[in-house]
């Protein structure tokens, strides 16, 4: 899971990317950042739920 | 926004600006007091030569090849095309600092500048990985963060890159703009704060079974309020820096954005000492530091583009994530942040850089690499959240991969005898405060 969170944030970083490279119409680039953005909460979300508690961590 | 390659300062502009740089350090200081004053006592000692050691291997990395990938703009750099426009991706400039001519040029100053705030950054991830971090994974993360992490994104902010080109390329305002630092050197240090107080894990008994966090009170609170205040006097100088050196503004401004400063600072933390005395009861004195530094961290970002008017109502909103924040992260997240450094660091310059964005007005001078007038503020938030996706869906993923390798090979975390023991004993053979008796009832499972 906390590698998938991790592809999902680099995956929305690309979208935002991408959107800007790709979209010159003021609307749909916002569009597709804030859809990035979105991405990148859910793989942070994911990346947050792979961190459980780690107590006595490499003991 | 990109000041012109080669726009020579004036002499006094030149010796304002190294006095604001000379004032930088004061915030490692600050930073540093911070984090030993919210730490155990049994783990003072360590703390400071940790910070000692930060400072050292920092500057060492950025010297050795840190500033060749940040560069400055205008300076010889890897360009990818991409639809005609161009996309400047890390500076190509020679090791060890050669052939760069060190005499009050910006490119000199910016290189002065980078060796002080790289350290800065540096220092944050030791409040998160406070009582458990190894001294010498403190060093080896480090050299990763001042070689590679903090360079590559600076050289896009401050040193001509894709995110300073977006006003100029795709008329998103004036381009990611972050005068002082907010994204570049708190939300980069907080968020390495953040990989590594999961990589590390929380404190043995910060943690009950039942998942309920326990309260581990920092030891000298009088150290954290001398922090803070230290803090202030280095924030001013970094802010009025960074204002000068990368956005070009007139040094007679430094007199706004240290008023800005201030009461950034001030509403953040009259901000939390409010919210804690009303959920609580009484105001917490550790709360209204991170509150404290949450504001200075946030008016990194505008300081010198808003109103006094405007400085206080992002201190208001810093002040008032950063608290709720703190809870959230150890309640919520299990994140064990003995210093409060994600919360103040990561979410405090991620409210100033998305701040720029909300409340700033640039002005119509500021210029791109090529010397022409950059467009106005028009898009100058969806920069600013170009910026902020930028840290979280790629600067996390990087520092995390890279502490997390790192972890793999030199095992960041202390062995249980040496957090049972303390740090000081355990790593450096003797305490701070060799005459006190150091209790070990926390140890006792719960």
């Amino acid at each position: 899971m906390r590698l998938f969170g991790f592809a999902l944030l680099l995956s929305g970083w690309g979208i935002v990317l991408t959107a800007l490279a790709l979209l010159s119409a003021e609307a749909p680039r916002i569009a597709f950042v804030l859809a990035g953005i979105g991405v990148e909460i859910v793989g942070l979300v994911l990346v947050i739920r792979a961190h459980p508690i780690r107590r006595g961590a490499h003991q | 926004m990109i000041p012109a390659p080669n726009a020579a300062p004036s002499d006094s502009a030149t010796l304002l600006c190294l006095a604001f740089i000379f004032l930088v350090p004061c915030a490692a200081a600050g930073l540093a007091l911070i984090s030993t004053g919210l730490g155990r006592s049994r783990s003072a000692a360590h703390s400071m030569m940790s910070s000692l050691c930060v400072l050292a291997v920092a500057a060492l990395a950025y010297f050795v090849c840190g500033f060749a990938w940040q560069g400055f703009a205008g300076g010889p750099a890897h360009v990818v095309s991409v639809g005609g426009k161009e996309w400047s991706w890390i500076a190509a400039g020679p090791f060890f600092l050669r052939h760069q001519t060190l005499d009050g040029s910006p490119a000199s100053l910016a290189a002065l500048l980078g060796m002080f705030s790289v350290g800065l950054a540096a220092l944050i991830p030791l409040g998160s990985g406070a009582d458990r971090w190894r001294l010498g994974a403190c060093c080896a993360s480090t050299a990763v963060l001042a070689g590679w992490t903090y360079p590559l994104f600076a050289h896009w902010v401050w040193g001509g890159g894709w995110l300073a080109r977006l006003g100029a390329n795709y008329g998103l305002g004036s381009g990611f703009v972050d005068s002082g630092g907010a994204g570049t050197i708190q939300a980069v240090g907080g968020l390495t704060a953040l990989s590594i107080a999961w990589i590390v894990g929380a404190r043995h008994g910060k943690y009950a079974h039942d998942g309920m966090p326990t309260a581990i009170p920092g030891h000298n609170g009088v150290l954290v309020i001398l922090g803070c205040v230290l803090a202030l006097l280095g924030w001013l100088g970094l802010n009025s820096a960074g204002a000068v050196l990368y956005n070009g503004a007139e040094p007679g401004q430094a007199v706004l954005v240290a008023i800005n400063t201030i009461l950034c600072a001030a509403t953040a933390a009259l901000t939390a000492a409010v919210i804690t005395h009303v959920r609580f009861g009484k105001p917490d004195a550790s709360l209204t530091a991170n509150g404290w530094i949450g504001g200075l961290a946030a008016s990194s970002g505008a300081c010198a583009f808003v109103s006094p008017a405007e400085a206080a109502t992002i201190g208001l909103l810093a002040g008032a994530l950063v608290t709720f924040s703190v809870e959230w992260f150890e309640f919520h997240m299990s994140v064990d942040d003995p210093g409060g450094s994600i919360s103040a660091h990561a979410m405090g310059g991620l409210c100033g850089v998305f701040s720029v964005g909300i409340f700033a007005r640039i002005p119509a001078i500021a210029m791109d690499a090529a010397g022409k007038p950059t467009a106005g503020a028009t898009g100058q938030w969806l920069a600013q959240l170009v910026g902020i996706a930028t840290l979280i869906g790629f600067v996390l993923p990087l520092t995390y991969g890279l502490n997390w390798l790192l972890d793999r090979v030199y095992t960041q975390r202390v062995a249980a005898e040496g957090e049972r023991q303390g740090m000081d004993l355990y790593e450096l053979g003797a305490g701070a405060y060799p005459e006190f008796i150091v209790h070990s009832d926390e140890f006792t499972e719960r």
